[in-house]
Order: C-alpha cells, then structure tokens, then sequence
C-alpha cells in the first residue's frame, strides 16, 4: 500500500510518502511562500528520492482544512486531480486531526488550533487514541478555553499561532495548560498518511474542504437579509 | 501510427469551470461548462471566495463529463493545458493545479494558456486563420485591439484608458436597475428601443486605437439625475438603445479604421461582449463589402470556455512550449509577454 500525502491547508507545506506503513520520505517546510509554485515540484522531488512512480500510488491522502481557504484548495485540487487520473481512492481528513498527532505520548486532553483571527481560532478536541472529544469548530478562544476550563484534564496545545494566544490559555488553564516544544507545533504529513490509513476513502466528487467559515459576502448577505 | 494530436484543457479563471477536448488544433471533441451565474446573481457581481469553492467543487466532475463526452480516456491525451492567467487568482488555481496533478499523474506535458488569446483562439475552431488578422477584443475586463501577424504573435494596438467596455456595461445596467449580469440585459432592451439620446463618443486623438468608456458611463448617469430633477423622464429602453448605440459605433468605426491601417485579412471578434446582438449586426455591416473577412464565434464561443483554451493550448503545444511543475496562476499575465514566451 503506497501513499502519497499532501498537506497546504496552513503555513506548513508538506508532502510524505509511506510504504507499505513504513514512512519512506517526508518533506515539511514551514515558510510563508506560495504553495501554488511549490507543491508539484516537492511531490515530483519526493517520488524520485523514494523512486515512486504515479501508478505506484495506491491512494492520496490529503489535509481538508481548516485553514487558508486558497491553501486548502491548492492541496485539495491536486489531490483530487491525481486521485482522477490515477482512478486510486482519496482521503481527506482534518488539518486540526493531522496537528493533533503531534500530541500523541501525552496524558490527557489534546488541543490544536490555527488562528483565524479577530481572537477566534479554527480548533478541536482530541484524546489521547485520537478521539474526538469536541467537534472542530471557528469559535472565539475565551469562549473554547471556558469550556476546556470546565473539563478538569490537562490539555496540550499545540499550535504554531501558540504565542498569540499563550497568555490567555495560561490565565484561563493555570498549570493544566501545556505547550509542547517547537518541533511539535507543526503538522507532520507523515501522521496525515497514518491517519488516511485509518478512514474509508471519501468519494471524489464529494470530499470537499472543510473551511469552518462562510465567504464575507454571504455572511454579509446572510446578515442584510436578517434585518 | 496515429498522428492525431488531442490536447485536454481547463479554464477556470472567472466563474465557469469548464474542460475541454480538441483534436488536431481545431476539431472539438467535447465542450463541459459548468456555470455558477446562479450563485453570484444575489451579489450582484462575482465574488471571487465562492466562485474559488464552486471550482474545486466542480473540477472532477466537469473533468470526468468531458473524457465521457469525448468517448476518451486520459491516455489518448497528448497534453493537457490549462488557463495561467489573466483572472481572480483563486480561482485561477484551482485549475492550474488540477491540470498539474493530472499532467503530473499521468506524465504528460502541460502548457499554460492565456485566457485573452483563448478568447481569440475560439475563432479559428470555426476557420483557419489568415495572418494578418485583427481581433478585438470585448469582454468585462478588456477591451483592445490585437494585432496577429502569425500564431501566438499578438501586438496590442488599442486598448481602453479607463473602464473595459463590458465594464461600462455593467454600470449602466445598474443605473437601469437591470439584474446581473448587466450586459444581456442592456441589449435585450436596446433591440425594443430607439437611439434618440445623443451620447457621446471618444474617438480621442486622430490615429489612436484606444477606447475611453468612461465619459460616456458618467454621460449616461448625468442625463438620468437631471432628467430626474426636471421631472422628464425617458423609456429605459431608449438609454439602453443609445448607450448601445455610442458604444457600438466606437468599436466598430476604430476596429475598421486598424484593419484597413495595417491591411488585415480577417477580423476576429472575441471575449463576453461579442455575444451583443448590437454589436455582432453593426460589425457584420461595417465588414460586409471590405476585403477583410470577418469572424465571430458562436454565442457558445464568446462566454469563458474551455474550447478556446484548448484551440489556444495546442498550437502553444506543437510550437513547443512546456510549463514546468511551478506552474502557477498569473492573474495579470500580459499577452504580448505570453505571445513572446510561447514562440520562443
Ligand atoms: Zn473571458
């Protein structure tokens, strides 16, 4: 079983390929550049190191978001396009799920997130076998944090946005509140591919990106016609 | 051994997401255009967010409608174009990296299109060119003059100053509180009404090929508040029909006066505005006793299509070129700058 992992949901341009459970290369970049130039270069580089050839590919897995609404579809168009011409399954699963994998040796509560900005955050809930605890949701952090406050269980965040919010988590969680180290906060393709292994196959037409959030104009629109 | 050359291409630079299928340069073999007019009408113009989430949610499916339409399967393609640019630059990438994910999986080469030369390139799936051609070019972004002195050579002759002429369209189709998408609606009215409003034309200085809409837009609005104030009142129909006429009678006297300039044999009409009713009938008049040979697409050719990114992309391809793996979205790509990258 071979497959080609592709994550351009955020910051972190990541493409891996496993075979056969076996992580054979990974590649992660954690730079503000244009995934668009970037990714089929990085995939074609990473298949010639690991001597994959396309029809090897057994299946594509692939982060769905949230995220930067462009990024989640760079990644989501390449994906759904080599899945079509290879006729292979695609996967799409969770960027939140693919960052939580992070946090997988610890004991307790696991929280990633992403900063959607305005004080709100794209985050979710997970155990330690990866659980969902809470459903992903865009919500405001000091509203999340009153809920996490509540559950009494030392929670892991895990973030690259972790210094925008640190202080507030720590007011809120006090000494439950933990930070892993910075090679932590970034999502791995390698753990994106593991989970893909774990879901059924989406169906190409329908996997869609997960954006957690309406475009402006229809929540304007949304609001206008409320009034 | 079959020589036939098929080339698949993808065009998603405004608000269709469309797939393509062409043989040999010209033959089409199959034409999917999904449009999302729906979504946006309630906008009152295309949002670039949501015309973005309609093409990923549309690609696989509109590429999957094609090769059916053709009777085809991506082995039979030779290469695979795709439109790099101009347009909405989200959008535009939903169809540059799908093309690469298909080039890519299936090792095929890829070629970027422009989507003016697109627009011209739908002419020649109805007849071959003959160089010298002139095309304008008429659409909600662009309004210019082209010169082709052979294939993918563009040389822009005339361009508008200001607003593009669809643009002009749509502004005074709001001031007419007509519905997106404003131009149809203008010419539908136009046809019921008589040019009794005299507007004005900017022919600007004596030789030039450039065009200026908006004097004529801010014309059409001034007219409309003082004939408001004065309690007068004119039939919607009658400002359509001479605003129609004003624009009508610029691009059809500047296009001719460039043909005979620089001695063309065929005039092409391209882009969204070449489906004008009012245009179209002036046109084919002004070039009906002229040694130049005029050429308007279908109305099916004139909106976004893939067809003429396809017709665009496979001379592109037999001349050579070859996108790389950083392929990406160029939303102010320029067509004299492609021209030259294609034929060198
Ligand atoms: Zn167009």
């Amino acid at each position: 079983m071979n497959i080609l992992a592709i994550d351009t949901s955020n910051y972190v341009l990541g493409v891996a390929v496993i075979k056969n459970r076996e992580v054979v290369g990974e590649w992660v970049t954690n730079v503000k550049k244009n995934h668009s130039v970037r990714l089929m270069p990085a995939i074609n580089q990473m298949m010639r190191e690991t001597e994959t050839s396309p029809e090897e590919l057994d299946q594509i897995a692939v982060a769905h978001g949230p995220g930067s609404f462009t990024g989640v579809r760079i990644g989501m168009a390449t994906a759904k396009s080599m899945a079509f011409a290879l006729d292979i399954p695609v996967v799409g699963v969770s960027s939140l799920e693919v960052l939580a994998r992070q946090g997988i040796f610890f004991k307790g509560l696991i929280c990633p997130f992403f900063d959607a900005r305005r004080g709100r955050v794209y985050t979710g809930l997970y155990d330690e076998e990866m659980n969902v605890v809470m459903e992903e949701e865009n919500i405001d952090m000091k509203t999340w944090l009153e809920r996490l406050h509540d559950m009494k269980q030392p929670v892991l965040f895990i973030s690259q946005d972790e210094s925008a919010f640190r202080e507030m988590i720590e007011q809120e969680l006090g000494d439950r509140a933990v930070f892993p180290g910075a090679a932590h906060r970034y999502a791995r393709p390698s753990y994106l591919a593991l989970s893909a292994m774990k879901k059924p196959a989406s169906s190409l037409h329908t996997l869609m990106p997960n954006y957690l959030r309406l475009p402006e104009a229809e929540q304007k629109w949304l609001r206008q016609k409320e009034k | 051994m079959n020589n036939d050359q098929y080339l698949l291409a993808i065009e998603t630079s405004c608000d269709e997401t469309a797939v393509a299928v062409i043989k040999n340069e010209t033959e089409l073999v199959a034409n999917v255009v999904a449009s999302q007019i729906e979504s946006h009408k309630r906008f009152g113009g295309v949002v670039p967010e949501i015309a973005s989430r309609h093409h990923i949610e549309q690609i696989t499916v509109t590429l999957e409608e094609a090769l059916q339409e053709a009777g085809m399967t991506l082995d039979d393609m030779d290469a695979i174009g795709v439109t790099e640019g101009p347009g909405l630059v989200g959008a535009l990438l939903v169809g540059v990296n799908a093309a690469k994910g298909i080039a890519f999986a299936r090792q095929k080469p890829l070629v970027g299109v422009h989507h003016i030369a697109g627009h011209i390139y739908a002419s020649r799936l109805e007849k071959e060119f003959e160089f010298p051609l002139l095309a304008l070019v008429v659409s909600g972004g662009h309004t210019e003059l082209v010169l082709m002195k052979g294939h993918n050579n563009f040389e822009v002759i005339g361009e508008t100053r200001d607003d593009a002429a669809g643009e002009a369209y749509d502004k005074v189709a709001r001031l007419l509180k007509l519905p997106y998408p404003g131009g149809p609606e203008i010419d539908k009215l136009a046809a019921a009404g008589e040019p009794v409003i005299d507007f004005p034309r900017a022919w600007l200085e004596e030789g030039s090929f450039d065009f200026s809409f908006s004097g004529l837009k801010s014309a059409v609005t001034n007219k409309l508040h003082n004939a408001g104030q004065k309690g007068e009142e004119f039939r919607p129909e009658d400002v359509a029909a001479s605003f129609q006429e004003s624009v009508v009678e610029v691009l059809s006297t500047k296009t001719k006066k460039a043909a005979e300039a620089y001695g063309v044999k065929q005039v092409i009409v391209a882009g969204g505005v070449a489906a004008n009713s009012g245009l179209r009938a002036r046109l084919l008049e002004t070039f009906r006793e002229t040694d130049q040979e005029l050429l308007i697409p279908p109305l099916k050719f004139c909106t976004d299509n893939a067809a003429m990114i396809a017709a665009a992309g496979a001379v592109a391809y037999r001349q050579g070129h070859r996108a790389g793996w950083d392929l990406n979205a160029h939303p102010g790509l320029d067509l004299e700058e492609y021209g030259k990258r294609r034929r060198n």
